[in-house]
């Protein structure tokens, strides 16, 4: 095994660790601080496949402000922040099921793929990442399409929210 | 990969947090000096020469406090929320270029710790990262002027991040790139300053709300508020969030100094590469007097018009600016004629007035109403 | 590439340590004098009253759907800003439209009085 195996490891553990924690824990507070710890092992993920880019975008967009949303969104809840109840719903095995099935599936994928078993090639030297990502995403012949369209379903997400916290009056 | 890499690494970065913990020590000691002298006063100058060991005085008495943690708070939280705060005000300035690189035992010693190809973006992360502490605290204190004062710093500071970012991709639009060193070397000629001063002003205001500097300082607004998310912390504790806020700072002016300010550069500085750190040093001393002079001159902004202003203001504003940039340096290119370039900074000054003469207007029409 | 993501590594492991010798210190050599008094909510003197934690008005959460929108907004500006001069006027275009789309639900979250603090 290599440093790099190892790192991976113990990133994925803890990652997955602390998903399980979000779920299994009580206070609403400690689980949204959980799924940072989560959110985080990803980015890690991401820096070790060489996608700094995308590592530092997870941080700024999804430690940054959606789990800052989260947490806003806790504190205008319930006074309390703390869940009681059953943890489970009834239909909890069909949900296991589902997993299950969808982890044997992506495990089907990954390893009928021939490309799994080999080391990825090294990136060629001066390749620059963030350069290749904006013209894929902004020219005409790549993403323009998807680009333009994400802005319309953020809009449709702000008018949304606007709508529901302002009309209830 | 040998042991003498983990050498440097740990050296740089504990040189690091010593310069920013001993630049910290001695801001306070500059901050009280310089207000003391604008308010006709001497400012602290019994410990030492010229008071100049007071900043040790008073590390050694905070660490003969009494840490209280009360009853009601969630205590891991209330323990985990200084060291959130004060951690990436640390780690902040590891992208920051303080200088070339000069050679040691045949090794190059480069200047900085990391030079990752989005630094800038690095930046954002980590000050999106610091709203954490704030939140934090105010919610494990569980004490309502805590909490009310972390909302309020809390969406302050997100308010604030998005002209902070605007303003960071003027400096990336002139520079071309993301990685510090490069946007130093673009500004060996024109200091962005020069060609973007309305991106750099939006920048200084943005960071003033970001570390909840005066007029922005709704934590320390003890008489109304009642302080904010420290009100609990004591001790070490609240040490932490005070050194906090002193580090960013300090990284605030190096990142400013960096982004407009022409970062390292100066004379001669290709020859003498510790020129290097004494040019980002003067640059750092000359910012932090800015912001110690905005505290001495402004009074407190009201809440309302901070966001207000934040959002109906300086987002807009930022976002012209970049439009503007963007527009001027393509027209410039497309059309090969530089004079389209320098209109970038005409223009940019034309816009942040109108901005300025709305606000006065708006401000007109409020006083009128209540009148 | 990878190496300077563990000089940042490291970096965090050092400035979490100098935090934790910090409050260690603190705990160390501070008096260590409970009373029942010094640990209630402090509230300007007067006893607390009602829970400490409450709920928070609904505009905290608004400014942070606002905030998430703007900085995904942000964070496709960056690369954009790095090719815009190969792109060309093309690509500045593109931009606007992606930003005028964005500002139609601005502007409908100002009238709307979203912005509003009073």
């Amino acid at each position: 095994m290599t440093a790099e195996q190892i790192v991976f490891l113990i990133v994925a553990l803890v990652t997955l660790g602390s998903a399980f924690m979000v779920v299994t824990t009580r206070n609403l507070i400690h689980a949204a601080l959980w799924l940072v710890a989560t959110l985080f092992g990803v980015a890690v993920v991401y820096a070790l496949l060489n996608a700094g880019f995308l590592a530092v975008v997870q941080v700024v967009v999804y430690i940054g402000a959606i789990a800052i949303l989260f947490i806003f969104a806790v504190m205008l809840t319930r006074k309390d922040a703390r869940d009681s109840g059953p943890q489970t719903h009834k239909n909890w095995w069909v949900g296991a099921l589902l997993a299950v099935a969808s982890y044997l599936g992506l495990s089907a994928l990954v390893l009928g793929w021939s490309g799994s078993s080999k080391a990825a090639a090294g990136l060629p030297s001066g390749f620059d990442a963030v350069g290749q990502l904006g013209e894929a995403l902004t020219s005409p012949n790549a993403y323009v399409l998807p680009f333009e369209v994400a802005s319309v379903l953020l809009l449709a997400a702000l008018v949304g929210a606007v709508y529901v916290a302002f009309n209830r009056k | 990969m040998d042991w003498t890499f983990w050498l440097e690494w740990v050296l740089k970065g504990f040189v690091l947090c010593l310069v920013l913990l001993t630049g910290f020590a001695y801001l306070t000691y500059y901050e009280r000096r310089a207000l003391a002298r604008m308010q006709n006063r001497i400012g602290p100058n019994r410990a030492g020469p010229q008071g100049l060991l007071q900043p040790i005085a008073d590390a050694v008495k905070l660490f003969f406090k009494e840490e209280l943690t009360p009853a009601r708070a969630y205590k891991i939280v209330f323990f985990l929320a200084p060291i959130v705060t004060v951690v990436p005000s640390l780690i902040i300035a590891a992208v920051i270029p303080w200088g070339t690189s000069f050679q040691l035992f045949g090794r190059t010693i480069t200047l900085y710790v990391a030079d990752i190809n989005v630094g800038v973006l690095y930046l954002m992360s980590i000050a999106s990262i610091a709203v954490y502490g704030i939140v934090l605290a105010g919610w494990s204190s569980n004490n309502k002027y805590a909490m009310l004062g972390g909302m309020r710093s809390s969406a302050q500071m997100i308010s604030y991040e998005l002209a902070l970012g605007l303003s960071f991709v003027t400096a990336i639009l002139l520079a071309n790139s993301m990685r510090m060193i490069d946007i130093v070397n673009a500004q060996s000629s024109w200091w962005f300053v020069v060609i973007q001063p309305v991106g750099a002003l939006i920048f200084w205001i943005a960071t003033l709300a970001e570390v909840n500097r005066a007029p922005f300082d709704m934590p320390e607004a003890e008489q109304e508020l009642t302080a904010g998310y420290h009100a609990e912390y004591s001790g070490m504790k609240f040490a932490l969030f005070f050194m906090a806020e002193y580090q960013k700072m300090i990284v605030i002016c190096a990142i400013l100094a960096t982004l407009f300010f022409g970062g390292y550069l100066g004379p001669f500085v290709d020859k003498f590469w510790f020129l290097g750190p004494v040019y980002m040093f003067a640059k750092v001393f000359i910012l932090l007097f800015f912001m110690i002079w905005v505290r001495a001159t402004w009074p407190r902004i009201r809440y309302d018009r901070l966001m207000s202003f934040g959002w109906k203001v300086l987002v807009p504003l930022a976002l012209a600016v970049v439009f503007i940039t963007a527009t001027g340096i393509l027209l410039a290119q497309e059309l090969n004629n530089q004079l389209y370039f320098w209109a970038i900074p005409f223009v940019s000054i034309v816009a942040a007035g109108i901005a300025v003469m709305m606000i006065y207007r708006e401000l007109r029409r409020k006083a009128y109403e209540r009148a | 590439m990878l190496l300077e993501y563990i000089a940042i590594a490291v970096m965090i492991a050092v400035a979490t340590l100098i935090a934790f010798i910090a409050i260690g210190l603190g705990e160390l050599l501070g008096p260590k004098k409970k009373s029942e008094a010094k640990s209630m909510p402090y509230e300007s003197g007067m006893n607390p009253y009602g829970e400490g934690t409450r709920r928070m008005p609904v505009r905290f959460y608004l400014v942070a759907v606002l905030f998430i929108l703007f900085d995904i907004e942000v964070v496709f500006f960056l690369p954009w800003a790095i090719v815009f001069r190969q792109l060309g006027i093309f690509g500045l275009i593109e931009m606007i439209i992606f930003i005028v789309i964005l500002l139609v639900g601005y502007v409908y979250a100002w009238k709307k009085g979203a912005l509003e603090w009073e």
